[in-house]
C-alpha cells in the first residue's frame, strides 16, 4: 500500500502531492491495477491534513482514469502508468546515461545539466 | 435543515468600552475544517462564544445549524472546547468521563474512553499531573464524547509541543473523515492550520476581512511581483487589496474574478499565507492612517 509524504514547505498543494506520488508510484510499477489506495481516513490519521484534500486528490485520479472507487470497498488502481521504456535496464535509460557521462567528461555541473535538460523539455513538451 | 452548521448575520458583541466584534457576516457550510484566524484580540473567542451562547450578541444574529442559542447550555450538536479548558485538576480521567457522562445526553462512553487509549492516557491518573498534551487530549475526548456536529476549539494548539499537536491533528482529522463533522478551529498562527483546513475565516479589528472555502479564494486572487512603474499603478478592473514597493520593485495583491492580462508583471496565484498577510497589512495600513 502507497505511504504518502506531505512535505509542507514545497509551496505545491497539499492535493497535489497527492496526486503526483500517486502517479509516481503508477510510474514506477509500486501501485498496479487492482491495488487498494489507502481510505481517507488511513491517510489522515497518518498525515494529520484534512480528509476532504484526499477526496478531492482521489477525485483527480478517477476524472484521469487511473483509479476508480468501488462503493463500499474503497478505491482501486484501474490503469498502470508503468512503460518498459522506464525499467532500470531499458534502452533510453541507457542512452541518457552515457549522454550524463559526456557532460559530466564536459566538466559540466549538476545544475547546468539540469537546466540543458529543462530548456530542452520545454522546447519539446 | 440548515446547509449551515454556522452562520453570523450582522453579528456584533459589544463590551463595556468597545466592541468585540461588529458586522460579523459569514457562513460556515456543513462537513468543512474552517480555520478562524486572525490577530490576537481581533474578536475570535468573542464570536466562539457567542456561538455557544456563553455571551448574547448586541445586534444581529449567530445560529448554530439554524438554531440560536439561547444561553441554557450549548446549542444543538455543538461542542465547544474553549482555550481555558473545562477540566478538574482533583479529578481522575475516568472521573472527567464520567462527569461528561452525566451531564450530557447523547454521551458516548465507548468512543470516549477509545480515544483515551489511543491517547494512552492512564484512566486513574489525576487532572493536575498531566502533561499539556495529554490535557488537551482529555478535553477533546470530552468534547468528542458528545458526538457533536460541530466542533469549534479555541486556540486547540498553543502550548502543545510538535509532536502532541501532529497526534491532536491527526486524532481529529481521522474523525473528521469517520463521522464528516463540521470544525472550527481558531489560531493566531496560521501555519498551525494551512494543512488541515479547507475552508477560512479572517477577522480583522472584529469583523470579517475574506471568508469561504480556500481553494476558491485562492483561484479569486493573484500575486504580481514587477518593476515598480514610474506613474500610477493601474489594475483596470481589478482591485488591489494590498500593494507594497521598493525603490524598484511592487508586490500586489489582486482580487479579481477576471484572467489577469498584465503582461509587465510576473502573476502567480497566491499561497495561503501570502493571502492572509496582505490583508492584515492592508489593514494594518488603514488604522495607521
Amino acid at each position: 500500500m502507497i505511504e504518502f509524504r506531505i512535505d509542507r514547505r514545497s509551496g505545491v498543494s497539499t492535493y497535489l502531492q497527492l496526486v503526483h506520488q500517486v502517479r509516481h508510484a503508477l510510474r514506477l510499477g509500486m501501485l498496479a491495477p487492482g491495488d487498494r489506495l489507502p481510505t481517507a481516513r488511513e491517510v489522515v490519521a497518518a498525515t494529520a491534513i484534512n480528509p476532504n484534500t484526499v477526496l478531492k486528490a482521489y477525485r483527480e485520479l478517477e476524472r484521469e482514469g487511473l483509479v476508480e472507487p468501488r462503493p463500499g470497498l474503497g478505491t482501486f488502481v484501474k490503469r498502470s502508468l508503468a512503460q518498459p521504456e522506464l525499467a532500470s535496464d531499458g534502452p533510453l535509460r541507457a542512452a541518457i546515461d552515457s549522454w550524463v557521462g559526456d557532460a559530466l567528461a564536459a566538466g559540466l555541473e549538476r545544475e547546468d545539466v539540469e537546466a540543458l535538460v529543462t530548456s530542452v523539455l520545454d522546447e519539446r513538451y | 435543515m440548515s446547509t449551515h452548521a454556522l452562520e453570523a448575520r450582522a453579528l456584533g458583541k459589544k463590551y463595556r468600552r468597545a466592541w468585540g466584534l461588529r458586522d460579523c457576516t459569514f457562513q460556515l457550510p456543513t462537513g468543512r475544517v474552517s480555520a478562524l484566524v486572525g490577530p490576537n484580540g481581533a474578536g475570535k473567542s468573542t464570536l466562539m462564544a457567542l456561538a455557544a451562547g456563553l455571551l448574547r450578541p448586541t445586534e444581529g444574529e449567530v445560529t448554530v445549524f439554524g438554531n440560536t442559542p439561547d444561553g441554557r447550555g450549548s446549542p444543538d450538536g455543538l461542542a465547544f472546547l474553549g482555550q481555558d479548558k473545562p477540566l478538574y485538576p482533583t479529578f481522575t480521567v475516568a472521573e472527567m468521563l464520567r462527569a461528561g457522562r452525566e451531564l450530557n445526553t447523547g454521551w458516548d462512553q465507548e468512543y470516549a474512553e477509545g480515544l483515551i487509549a489511543e491517547a494512552r492516557v492512564p484512566l486513574n491518573a489525576k487532572i493536575g499531573s498531566l502533561s499539556g498534551g495529554q490535557r488537551t487530549r482529555v478535553a477533546l475526548a470530552l468534547a468528542l464524547g458528545r458526538r457533536p456536529r460541530l466542533l469549534m476549539l479555541d486556540e486547540p494548539l498553543a502550548d502543545l509541543d510538535p509532536l502532541a499537536r501532529e497526534d491532536v491533528m491527526r486524532t481529529l482529522m481521522a474523525e473528521v473523515a469517520e463521522t464528516g463533522m463540521t470544525v472550527l478551529l481558531s489560531s493566531h498562527v496560521l501555519a498551525e492550520l494551512e494543512e488541515v483546513c479547507d475552508h477560512l475565516v479572517l477577522i480583522v479589528d472584529g469583523s470579517v476581512a475574506i471568508s469561504g472555502d480556500v481553494d476558491e479564494l485562492l483561484a479569486g486572487h493573484r500575486l504580481l511581483i514587477g518593476a515598480k512603474p514610474a506613474g500610477g499603478m493601474d489594475f483596470g478592473p481589478h482591485t488591489v487589496v494590498q500593494a507594497r514597493t521598493t525603490p524598484r520593485q511592487a508586490t500586489v495583491l489582486l482580487r479579481t474574478t477576471e484572467p489577469v492580462d498584465l503582461p509587465d508583471w510576473d502573476s502567480d496565484q497566491p499561497n495561503l499565507e501570502e493571502l492572509v498577510l496582505s490583508y492584515l497589512r492592508a489593514n494594518g495600513e488603514r488604522s495607521a492612517a
